[in-house]
């Protein structure tokens, strides 16, 4: 599938903006929005590129800059918080050698931190890409990221 | 001991989710077929003498809305939205149901339709929630082969076609008319209420939100009658109510209870108590745009007005528990800083009032003269709760006050 395809599947509508914007950045191999594509989304729908961009812009799923093959979103909100979900960004921050926002030299990992996930009865928790990871600790976010490295 | 009562869980391990016919074989869809026979206005004034009311934080009359929904025109189109964008911190009931059981979310939607005549509706989730979004998906795909969705409904007039939208991390878009920007595919910038969603919702068309628990709850109404339901729960809040338990407690997880429940009993009945060795020191009730409670309010009914007589909340059925060795001060903390981050800078007192709060909160901790900044916290958030546009600007004062009355010795002792 490309950019292309993924628009024909939509009526040209801007209610199916933010469903367009997701599905071409699920496909992007870096997770994020090119400009080239953007251009077309606006095209296509008939809207302006700046209010495609104050869209993408509002919304913290998007990303205008590449990312990683996995993006990591740890939650930062009040329950995990009190869980040590701190100690957990800084030691995957140690592990991946970046900071928050920031991408491994590699192209494989990007650490975001995400508001509440919903998983708070398994505290602390994130998320890698579409998967959950719970009861998160020192010794286990190691073996997970060690894990998606030998993939 | 008391036991938990389920109706928006009903099904919840005991069918395959994405098995339509599992769903069938536990009376699914009966109550929409009953539906069908009857009158639509019948079908709200049910709703109504049930005495429902929303589960997703404000506890509105659900039969009083769908009601409103069909006076503001005669003819013309309509819309039903479930909201499905939870988002609310220590939150995950909604999740629970999508996954578990997608069908009873489609035909609480269906018999609302019916009711207040929409063709169309839309289940706006929140994208993290991959797993309830493909479950969904899957069930309207089969509901759709198996004739509950699209055109001609089971050989009558009434057609229903239903319809995934996604959020994009946004905690604003559970708001209501926030939502429907969002799924009008803009910037999750608030409306100016009045006028409601009834009257001018999405595409400026009468539409009615409801939260996912709120539909779970329309199919076992019907099919056992408002009368029965009204059995259940308090005298003003009907029904059960899913609690969503977090923080220091044994078994943290979902339970659906009477409401009229008291915080003591969803704790150490149901929630497997403190960890050893450790006392209550405090609850979040109702998440971060909630309310903080002390020791004396554990024998309180947990129903919406019982708690609203003591300056508490419901919300959305959030409880998130401190033991005596938690920060209330970093609790608050990190709730103002979830609402700083969350803020949409579309009003000025919502934008810059998150700020000043976190500020504060920052001087407070290395300052001399906490008294006087708490003060200072206090009188912003009550200038914002009384500016702002939208819920989100006035919730900040649920925190604060609630836990400047139970616990301002701390706050002011705090140091970090």
């Amino acid at each position: 599938m490309n950019t292309e395809e993924i628009l024909l599947k939509y009526k040209p509508d801007k209610e199916n903006l933010i469903q367009i914007l997701h599905e071409i950045q699920d496909l992007h191999p870096q997770q994020y929005l090119t400009e080239t594509d953007l251009l077309k989304v606006a095209k296509y729908l008939n809207i302006t590129r700046s209010f495609v961009y104050g869209v993408v812009g509002y919304y913290s799923m998007f990303s205008t800059t590449p990312r990683g093959k996995y993006i990591i979103r740890l939650c930062e909100s009040p329950v995990c918080n009190m869980f040590n979900s701190k100690m957990i960004a800084e030691k995957l921050k140690e592990i991946l050698k970046i900071d928050i926002n920031q991408t491994t030299a590699d192209g494989l990992f990007t650490l975001e931190l995400s508001e509440c996930l919903g998983l708070c009865g398994n505290k602390p928790s994130m998320m890698i890409n579409r998967e959950t990871y719970t009861e998160l600790d020192e010794n286990n976010i190691e073996l997970i990221i060690k894990n998606l490295r030998n993939n | 001991m008391i036991k938990e009562t389920r109706i928006a869980l009903k099904n919840l391990g005991k069918i395959n989710p994405e098995s339509i016919d599992d769903y069938i074989s536990q009376g699914g869809y009966l109550a929409f077929a009953e539906v069908l026979e009857m009158k639509p206005t019948s079908v709200i004034k049910e709703i109504e003498d049930s005495g429902l009311r929303g589960r997703g934080g404000a506890g509105f009359p659900t039969g009083i809305k769908d009601r409103y929904t069909t006076l503001s025109c005669e003819d013309c189109d309509r819309y039903i939205i479930c909201n499905a964008d939870e988002g609310e911190p220590g939150t995950f009931k909604d999740r629970i149901i999508m996954e578990n059981d997608p069908h009873l979310l489609i035909e609480g939607m269906l018999i609302s339709a019916y009711g207040i005549g929409a063709s169309k509706g839309y289940i706006y989730i929140r994208a993290e929630y991959y797993l309830s979004v493909e479950r969904v998906k899957k069930a309207i795909e089969t509901a759709c082969e198996r004739g509950y969705l699209g055109k001609n409904i089971m050989g009558t007039y009434f057609s229903f076609y239903l319809e995934i939208k996604l959020g994009a991390g946004s905690y604003l878009c559970g708001e209501e008319l926030t939502l429907m920007e969002s799924l009008e595919g803009k910037r999750g910038y608030p409306r100016i209420k009045p006028p409601f969603p009834a009257e001018k919702g999405l595409f400026g068309k009468p539409t009615l939100i409801n939260n996912v628990e709120t539909l779970s709850h329309i199919p076992t109404i019907i099919v056992k009658g408002s009368k029965w339901y009204t059995g259940l729960g308090t005298e003003k809040s009907k029904g059960t109510k899913i609690f969503t338990i977090s923080g220091n407690v044994n078994k943290p997880g979902y339970y659906e209870v009477e409401l009229g429940v008291s915080l003591r009993s969803l704790i150490y009945d149901f929630a497997g108590g403190m960890k050893e060795g450790k006392t209550f020191k405090a609850a979040l009730l109702g998440g971060a745009a909630g309310t903080f409670v002390d020791e004396s309010m554990l024998d309180t009914a947990m129903a919406y007005d019982s708690l609203k007589e003591k300056g508490a909340t419901l919300g959305s059925g959030a409880i998130i528990v401190l033991d005596n060795d938690q920060s209330v001060f970093e609790v608050l903390f990190s709730v103002l800083n979830f609402f700083k981050h969350e803020s949409c800078g579309k009003c000025v007192p919502c934008r810059i009032g998150t700020t000043q709060l976190m500020l504060l909160m920052n001087k407070i901790k290395s300052e001399a003269d906490k008294a006087d900044i708490l003060k200072e916290i206090f009188h912003q958030s009550e200038l914002m709760a009384k500016s702002s546009l939208c819920p989100l600007g006035q919730s900040p004062i649920l925190p604060v006050k609630s836990s400047i009355k139970y616990f301002e010795k701390e706050l002011l002792t705090f140091s970090a």
